[in-house]
């Protein structure tokens, strides 16, 4: 139960190809994330996925069956909205009965199965309340809890923390990997975040104007990226791409390397460089430096590094961490 | 010395806001303090403002020369009846043009508009003789299917404003959480775009209740509404000015109150969606 695959998926609006061949397998249970820089296609691809939009080639299958033709309120999906989307004029408990009441269930199992889905949520108080009496993170909770009453075959998250603060985001982060763990639904999140795609995912797929660049779990992802895109896209601060003579010497056009996967020295080292500007977090130091012959670089380091701007430094990659691209931009082994 | 003039400022500017208010209310004004003149104080000169005798003689009259209830029935059954059919088609119309818009939706909405920018005496003759032929002159039904048509491009105008004002994943939820498209309009849209509905009928019904021009032209009696009743009141012999006026009165006082009432949906009404 929930199984979803896409066969060659095309969408169009006009002229404009916003989704050019998709295919992708998500198994029934599955968290997969879709991730990917503003207009690369990912909400467009689950609101083809939930049918809010109509495929312009390919098919969609729902637990093997044919569904591209099949309206959104007939395809045992449910999803969350950025902006959560609530009706204004029902209480917290109509917006999350509603769903119940449409598919026609008696009164007294829709009030049980509401107070189920409330007390998952921390919501029982608030049952009487209208949207607008909530806070941000009570309102995706009850955008949470209407799509949980339905018992769906998947859950379609877009976006759903971007219009939370910091803080609030973390924890609802970790209350949806929470969820996934309890339901063992399947899970298909869609979300500009890396950080939030790297935590959360057992699959990730990264999506660039309109294909797919690469599918796999995170440190898939991560450790081999296949090519620039995905390289430049996973792991935070952004991977240091060099051309020029650093690469040349090792056989390829680009080399890459994570920022924590270098060595700095104040002594000797492969790349001498100057530091712009050192982030103090306590628990880690970025430091921000301009190699001579390699551009800028972004380094990191654990713990506290006393580096002071204008200081100039030494850095080495680590050989095993270092990735190489050809002339195209793809991987090479 | 700025303090000052701000409130001097403010103190003029409010003079001058009743003031204008004032000459606007004046006609309405004028004829409520006629209504209640002999007809020779009311073509006194110099005009006779407050200090008259006051009689009920001119609304005791026009109540016993013509049936004022008649009239005002009609009235009343053909702007709420002709304006609730009317929503009945606008609210699908507009939904369409607002949620599911195709290439001709904009040409569709500027040529509805532009019907009435046309005057309509240009059309009377036509729509006179039609109405003849169906057998439709002096019919509550004959001119009710006018008002209905002269007011629905602005009914679907007004309703399409509104509902575009309502967020599309709303809608989009609802889809998802299997409602059918009936169960769309009548569950989420309709609830939410209640007071874009009132308003929009509020006006149509004060439009249709003053609509003179269709009402004097196409019935005599039996569907006669209160443009009519005062209509009566202007003989051959000359105006009987303080009859008329008792009339008049007696037509505008029902609309008048209702909107004053309603004051702030039909400021919303007519501003729909000017602020966004």
């Amino acid at each position: 139960m929930g199984s979803i695959q896409l066969k060659d998926v095309r969408k169009a609006f006009g002229a404009v190809n916003v989704i050019n061949g998709v295919s992708l397998d998500i198994s029934e249970g599955e968290f997969a994330v879709f991730v990917g820089p503003s207009g690369c296609g990912k909400s467009t691809l689950l609101r083809l996925i939930a049918g809010l939009e109509d495929v312009t080639s390919g098919q969609v299958l729902i637990d093997a069956k044919d569904m591209t033709n099949v309206g959104p309120s007939q395809r045992g999906l449910a999803m969350v909205f950025q902006s959560y989307a609530l009706y204004p004029h029902m209480s917290v408990r109509g917006n999350i009965a509603f769903a119940l009441k449409m598919a026609g269930q008696k009164a007294d199992v829709i009030e049980q199965k509401v107070r189920k889905a409330a007390a998952t949520l921390n919501l029982t108080d608030y049952l009487d309340r209208k949207p607008r009496q909530l806070s941000g993170g009570q309102r995706q909770r009850v955008a949470i809890g209407r799509a949980i009453v339905r018992e769906p075959k998947a859950f379609l998250f877009d976006e759903p923390l971007s219009n939370l603060d910091a803080a609030l985001r973390v924890q609802m982060r970790v209350e949806i990997g929470e969820l996934h763990e309890a339901l063992k639904t399947t899970m298909v999140y869609v979300t500009h975040d890396q950080v939030e795609a790297m935590t959360m995912a057992d699959k990730i797929v990264v999506l660039d104007r309109g294909s797919v660049a690469q599918v796999g779990s995170p440190l898939d992802l991560y450790n081999r990226p296949n090519g620039l895109f995905v390289a430049g896209f996973i792991g935070s601060p952004t991977m240091n791409l060099i051309k020029g003579p650093p690469a040349a010497k090792r056989g390829a056009e680009t080399i890459g390397i994570r920022p924590e996967h270098a060595d700095i020295s104040t002594t000797a080292g492969e790349w001498p460089a100057k530091v712009r500007l050192a982030e103090h977090l306590g628990s880690d130091t970025f430091v921000h430096a301009d190699g001579d012959s390699v551009g800028p670089l972004t380094l990191r380091l654990e713990g506290e590094a006393p580096l002071t701007p204008g200081q100039s430094i030494f850095v080495t990659p680590r050989e095993a961490h270092l990735h190489r691209f050809d002339k195209d931009g793809r991987r090479m082994n | 010395m700025a303090m000052k003039k701000s409130t001097r400022e403010r103190v003029g500017i409010t003079i001058l806001a009743w003031v204008v208010a004032f000459l606007i209310f004046f006609p309405i004004l004028w004829t409520f303090l006629t209504s209640f003149k002999s007809e020779l104080d009311a073509i006194a000169m110099p005009p006779k403002f407050l200090f008259f005798h006051w009689t009920l003689e001119n609304y005791l009259e026009v109540q016993s020369r013509s049936n004022y209830l008649r009239f005002a029935s009609n009235s009343i059954i053909l702007s709420i009846g002709a304006n609730i059919v009317g929503l009945i088609i606008a609210v699908p119309a507009a939904w369409s043009m607002a949620f599911a818009p195709g290439r001709w939706t904009k040409d569709l909405l500027m040529w509805m508009l532009s019907t009435k920018m046309m005057p309509a005496v240009g059309v009377l003759v036509p729509i006179y003789l039609i109405a003849r032929t169906l057998h439709l002159l002096d019919s509550l039904i004959g001119i009710g299917l006018v008002l209905l048509l002269i007011n629905l491009p602005l009914l679907v105008w007004m309703l399409y404003t509104y509902f575009k004002e309502i967020p599309v994943d709303i809608l989009e939820a609802a889809r998802m959480d299997g409602a059918s498209l009936l169960n769309e309009i009548v569950y989420v849209l309709t609830p939410m775009a209640v007071p874009g509905i009132a308003s929009t009928m509020l006006l149509a019904v004060i439009l249709s209740w003053n609509e003179a021009f269709w009402t004097l032209n196409l019935t005599t009696s039996a569907a006669a509404p209160l443009t009519q009743f005062i209509a009566s009141f202007s003989a051959p012999e000359g105006f009987f000015w303080a009859k008329l006026s008792a009339a008049s009165t007696l037509a505008i006082a029902p609309i008048l109150i209702l909107g004053w009432f309603s004051q702030k949906q039909l400021v919303r009404g007519l501003t729909f969606g000017a602020v966004k």
